[in-house]
């Protein structure tokens, strides 16, 4: 038994993990430097401003954007919103439909609903939408935007972004892709008309988040005008910087990384799939990101079973309704045809070691069997 | 047709006594899951998958479902069908 204190087995850092130490140390010399309102002509607002240049320069290569195509957002959720409702107002005079995968991340479907009419298009039951009846929605006028993410953040399965692409500029639709739980661990996806990257999935800080715009996009806010016209009262120069500067460090080994964690995910698949009777393990087990992994067990209660984890020393989440705070079960799963109950969502820390999910693999098929025990769920 | 009222109860109670009345049901016997959870549908479908059987109907409840009182918002609940199968 592990308690807080002692080693911790990092296991669902998506969206949230650690600062890179890089990022730790850039953040402490940018508190001293680049505290300064990066709007004023001073020296020391100038000095800002050239470091959250600098930073976006350094954003847009690792994105293979320009640096007039970065803008700096408080959070991912944040450029999701903005990229949604932006170009939905810019191409209202086209239409408002926004066409969207039905695993798109919450915000993203939240914000179509929100400022045009949602259209989602089914995936398949490992999660990756279809295509064919995307470019068929494509090829239908009066849709504003459309949205697919570069992967699942919760399943791992990559999406046909390229074919995508292709067939969104034969229609002229702009295309938005959510690339937050691949930046920093897979390559980039090479097209599209609206990027966004969420720096704290690859060891940058929280409270600030990156989206890539082409200049060639059509969009106008629905919010009030300021001098950051995306972002109103721009960023954290500090943040920015030290964001730009763990996207550096996790590239400068991220085919390590990559390889060692595609290794461990691997092995982790194939072990519960035969240690633990009843499992649903799920997503594409070749076509995906490197470092997440979702398995469901039936009759288990996953409050219970990432509490039971969690004593052992392993941080992970769920997407059940029964463990998260919404009671909704994951809209990924349930539009997979996956379990929804008994989830349990990894996605693994670079810092994870083929030891410690050794013996996460001695401990899960024990603690799934006493929940499942403790429900009477034994002989089902 | 034997029914479960699983409503007001969350994942994964509704499916565990699903699961309970199928061991000991016949081939072919249908049963008949009630349930407010929002999972209980994505999960008797793939609970289905998983062991054989067949989802052959979901839809709302309705008031004059018989059995069906007045305790819980008959239009927050499914009615889930399922064909048991023994051969898998």
């Amino acid at each position: 038994m592990t308690s807080d204190s002692a080693h911790r087995v990092l296991l669902e850092v998506a969206g949230r993990a650690p600062w890179h130490p890089a990022a730790r140390e850039a953040f402490g010399a940018l508190v001293e430097q680049g505290w300064a309102d990066p709007r004023r002509l001073s020296a020391e607002g100038r000095r800002a401003r050239l470091l959250l240049e600098a930073a976006r320069e350094s954003l847009g290569v690792h994105l293979g954007a320009r640096t007039e195509e970065i803008h700096l957002t408080s959070s991912h959720t944040q450029s999701l919103h903005a990229a949604v409702r932006g170009v939905v107002r810019g191409r209202r005079r086209t239409g408002t439909r926004v066409l969207a995968s039905a695993v798109e991340r919450a915000a993203v479907l939240e914000a179509a609903r929100f400022a045009g009419e949602l259209e989602e298009v089914r995936v398949d039951a490992l999660g990756r939408v279809d295509a064919s009846a995307m470019r068929e929605r494509l090829a239908a006028p009066g849709t504003a935007l459309v949205a697919l993410q570069h992967a699942n953040g919760e399943v791992g399965t990559t999406q046909p972004v390229e074919e995508v692409a292709e067939a969104a500029a034969a229609s002229g639709v702009p295309l938005l892709v959510d690339a937050g739980s691949s930046i920093g661990h897979v390559p980039g996806p090479r097209s599209w008309d609206l990027l966004a990257a969420d720096p704290g999935d690859w060891g940058g800080p929280s409270g600030v988040g990156v989206l890539a715009v082409r200049s060639r996009v059509r969009w106008a806010a629905d919010w009030p005008e300021d001098e950051d016209p995306w972002f109103p009262g721009g960023v954290s120069v500090p943040l920015a910087f030290a964001a730009a500067t763990a996207l550096d460090a996790a590239l400068a080994d991220r085919r390590e990384s990559e390889l060692r964690r595609r290794r461990q995910v691997a092995r982790l698949r194939e072990r519960i799939a035969a240690t633990v009777p009843d499992v649903d393990v799920v997503g594409d087990p070749e076509d995906r990101l490197p470092h997440v992994l979702t398995f469901s067990c039936l009759y288990v209660d996953g409050e219970a079973l990432t509490s039971a984890l969690d004593r052992e020393g392993f941080a992970v989440a769920s997407g059940s309704a029964c463990s998260s705070r919404s009671e909704q079960p994951s809209h990924v799963l349930a539009a997979m045809g996956a379990l929804t109950h008994g989830n349990v969502r990894l996605a693994l820390h670079r810092s994870v070691t083929d030891e410690d999910l050794e013996r996460f693999c001695e401990v899960l098929p024990r603690v799934v069997a006493e929940v499942r025990a403790s429900l009477g769920a034994q002989g089902l | 047709m034997t029914l479960v009222d699983a409503r007001g109860l969350r994942c994964p109670i509704p499916v565990l006594r699903l699961a309970r009345l199928a061991k000991d049901a016949l081939e072919g016997a249908e049963l008949e899951l009630w349930a407010t959870d929002p999972a209980a549908e994505p999960d008797v479908r793939a609970w289905a998958r998983m062991r054989g059987h067949e989802v052959i109907e979901v839809r709302p409840l309705e008031e004059k479902d018989p059995g069906n009182d007045d305790d819980v918002d008959p239009r927050a609940a499914v009615v889930i069908k399922v064909r048991v199968s023994r051969t898998s």
